[in-house]
């Protein structure tokens, strides 16, 4: 028969896709009436909006204005000048001048270990985790506080602020509530019934009640609990507060995570002969946590946003200190205070989107070849 | 026959609440012995072998594991449960690691085993279930009846003395059962204990000592293959039996 192929038939290339900048344009923004309708009002939006945020930080921006009074022009943009005037203000809040070098060892040092640690290719992330955690808090903790020994004179807690302090803040909420939120999730379902009812009853408190409460609360009652000199720094209660809070919400994050294993994880680690620890750690928690990556860093972005309200307890944390600079006579008017806000804002979202944007890159890496 | 049996059940009882799944079973697995279950659906095969180490806790009566009784101590548990491999009918592979960290894990957390070591013996288990060349790849990546492969070579890694299979096969398209069988009659033909819950008659009839019929919670008839099929004694079994073969 002469229409059956003998030989067999050459593999075909995959097709080439259609290219081009108009059938882009066509498939993805005018693709029918509504996408069509969406393109232009997203259009029409940023015109309007892109050469307001142009006037507003660049165009009509005062850039130099000692005295401040260009600033208060009508009309006039970020009073960049000013942020420039109140920088050392915000970043170091009453921290003594002539010692700001051993807060900027410590903002150094813990970017160079964080970007060590989440940079996902970077090399003995053991002995990174191990400096992280284990010598840079005690290190910073001396080299803050003071250590008389080596001539560091002691700078008590009630000068620290501004940003050191924000970013201190949410460090250490970030750094206790992972892992205390695991443990309260895994108590929260475990077998045993204390310690089932311990957790569940610490998760629901704290989660009953509002942020300002628990701050009150670690502010106030604390002291009340422990002998009077053994009674936690003004800086450390709240510390413990917001930890506990995020913990708290972490735990239910978590927990969501574990919910959704597959109980055939479980039964393959136990056959295994795994004991329960090698279990969690090997098997369900990379697994659980992966999941929830998207939660995770929801808590986290929640809580660094959050830390503004240790200002209630007598924190200048960094908000604070933007307050204050706004009431210096110097710069007072309110076109400079719009300033402090925006640059306010410019920080945080520019912390925030960070996070967001590298847990984008943890669920893409962590999820490619993995599943189906 | 060796003198203690590999696992030995004397009067076994199981509730799930009210429901009495498992009734006084009496049942002793010899060392290198084959043994199928097979009975209608939710007759508590399953239940059973998952007694056999532990994943369901019976309430009356004893099990005796290569020696050891179970109880609710958890240390006796995990000794018998590294000398129990257990193959699962949704496999139950870990898919956030490769292949041969899926075999090595337990070899090197439980058994102690250096990495190096752990590696030559997954991928030797791996040569045996015929896919060496996955062992890179993830569980995802792999057809139905390699997963189920790995899945055997995972459980051989950890050298069990008994194997427990719970319905292997059934949830692979049929071109697959095929390898996954073959897999199970070499290990039958090393002299492997084997305890599996199938409906794959033939393999019975191919390498079972024993084929016992489960029904209500009850083992209703337990005969060699030749006897069992031919000539079954009870009505349940040849109700059964002619279901199942048509
Ligand atoms: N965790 C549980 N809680 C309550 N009842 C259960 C539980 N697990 C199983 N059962 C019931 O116990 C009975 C026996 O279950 P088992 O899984 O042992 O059956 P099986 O013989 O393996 O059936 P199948 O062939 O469908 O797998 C079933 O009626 C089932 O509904
Ligand atoms: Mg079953």
């Amino acid at each position: 028969m002469s229409f059956v192929r003998t030989i067999p038939s050459a593999p075909l290339p995959p097709p080439v896709e259609a290219r081009g900048a108009v059938l882009w344009l066509r498939q993805n923004l005018l693709s029918g009436p509504f996408s069509a309708l969406f393109t232009f009002s997203a259009c029409a939006a940023l015109l309007w909006l892109v050469p307001q945020l142009w006037h507003y930080f660049v165009a009509d921006a005062v850039l130099s204005s000692p005295d401040g009074q260009a600033c208060r022009q009508p009309g006039a943009g970020m009073c960049w000048s000013f942020i420039a005037n109140k920088m050392e203000f915000f970043l170091y809040s009453s921290y003594p001048r002539d010692q700001v070098w051993r807060v900027n060892s410590c903002l150094v040092s813990g970017a160079v270990l964080i970007t060590w640690l989440l940079w996902p290719s970077a090399r003995s992330k053991r002995l990174g985790g191990a400096l992280f955690f284990l010598v840079y808090p005690v290190a910073c903790f001396w080299l803050l506080h003071g250590f008389e020994a080596l001539s560091l004179r002691t700078v008590p807690t009630n000068l620290w602020g501004g940003i050191f302090v924000s970013l201190l803040v949410s460090l250490v909420g970030i750094v206790v509530s992972l892992p205390g939120g695991i443990l309260l999730a895994l108590g929260r379902r475990s077998q045993l019934p204390v310690v089932r009812f311990v957790s569940t009853l610490f998760i629901e408190f704290v989660r009953g009640v509002p942020f300002i409460t628990v701050l009150f609360m670690a502010n106030t009652m604390l002291p009340l609990f422990v002998p009077e000199n053994w009674s936690p720094d003004r800086l450390v209660r709240p510390l413990i507060g917001v930890s506990l809070f995020a913990s708290a919400y972490m735990a239910e994050v978590v927990r969501g995570g574990l919910q959704a294993m597959d109980k055939g994880q479980y039964e393959g680690a136990q056959a295994l002969g795994l004991t329960w620890w090698q279990m969690m750690r090997l098997i369900i928690l990379p697994q659980a946590l992966t999941t929830v990556i998207p939660g995770i860093v929801n808590t986290f972005i929640g809580l660094f946003k959050d830390t503004t309200l240790v200002a209630v307890v007598g924190i200048a944390d960094f908000l604070r200190t933007v307050e204050t600079a706004r009431l210096d006579p110097a710069w007072a008017g309110p076109t400079i205070s719009t300033s402090g806000y925006v640059f306010a804002g410019l920080f945080y979202f520019v912390f925030c989107y960070g996070m967001a944007r590298y847990s984008l890159l943890m669920e893409r890496r962590l999820s490619s070849g993995r599943k189906r | 026959m060796s003198a203690s049996p590999a696992v030995e059940m004397i009067g076994v009882n199981k509730w799930y609440g009210n429901f009495h799944v498992l009734r006084d079973i009496d049942l002793n697995v010899a060392r290198g012995e084959k043994i199928v279950i097979c009975g209608p659906s939710g007759s508590g095969k399953s239940t059973l072998i998952r007694c056999i180490n532990r994943l369901e806790e019976h309430q009356s009566g004893r099990i005796i594991v290569e020696g050891t009784e179970l109880t609710s101590d958890m240390r006796r548990i995990d000794e018998i449960r590294r000398d129990v491999g257990m193959v699962f009918q949704s496999f139950n592979l870990f898919p956030h690691l490769s292949i041969l960290e899926n075999c090595t894990l337990a070899p090197i957390w439980v058994r102690k085993m250096s990495k190096a070591e752990a590696e030559d013996q997954a991928m030797h288990y791996l040569t045996r279930v015929k896919i060496p060349e996955q062992a890179h790849k993830y569980p995802a990546q792999l057809s139905g009846g390699q997963q189920q492969r790995v899945a055997i070579a995972r459980a051989l890694c950890m050298s069990p003395k008994i194997m427990l299979f719970d319905e292997p096969t059934s949830a692979l398209d049929p071109e697959m059962v095929k390898e996954v069988l073959d897999t199970m009659v070499s290990l039958a033909q090393e002299g492997m204990t084997m305890l599996v819950v199938t409906h794959e008659m033939n393999f019975a009839r191919q390498v079972a000592d024993r084929v016992i019929f489960m029904d209500g919670g009850e083992i209703v008839e337990m005969n060699e293959p030749q006897a069992f099929f031919s000539t079954p004694q009870h009505e349940r079994t040849r109700l059964f039996l002619s279901q199942i073969l048509g």
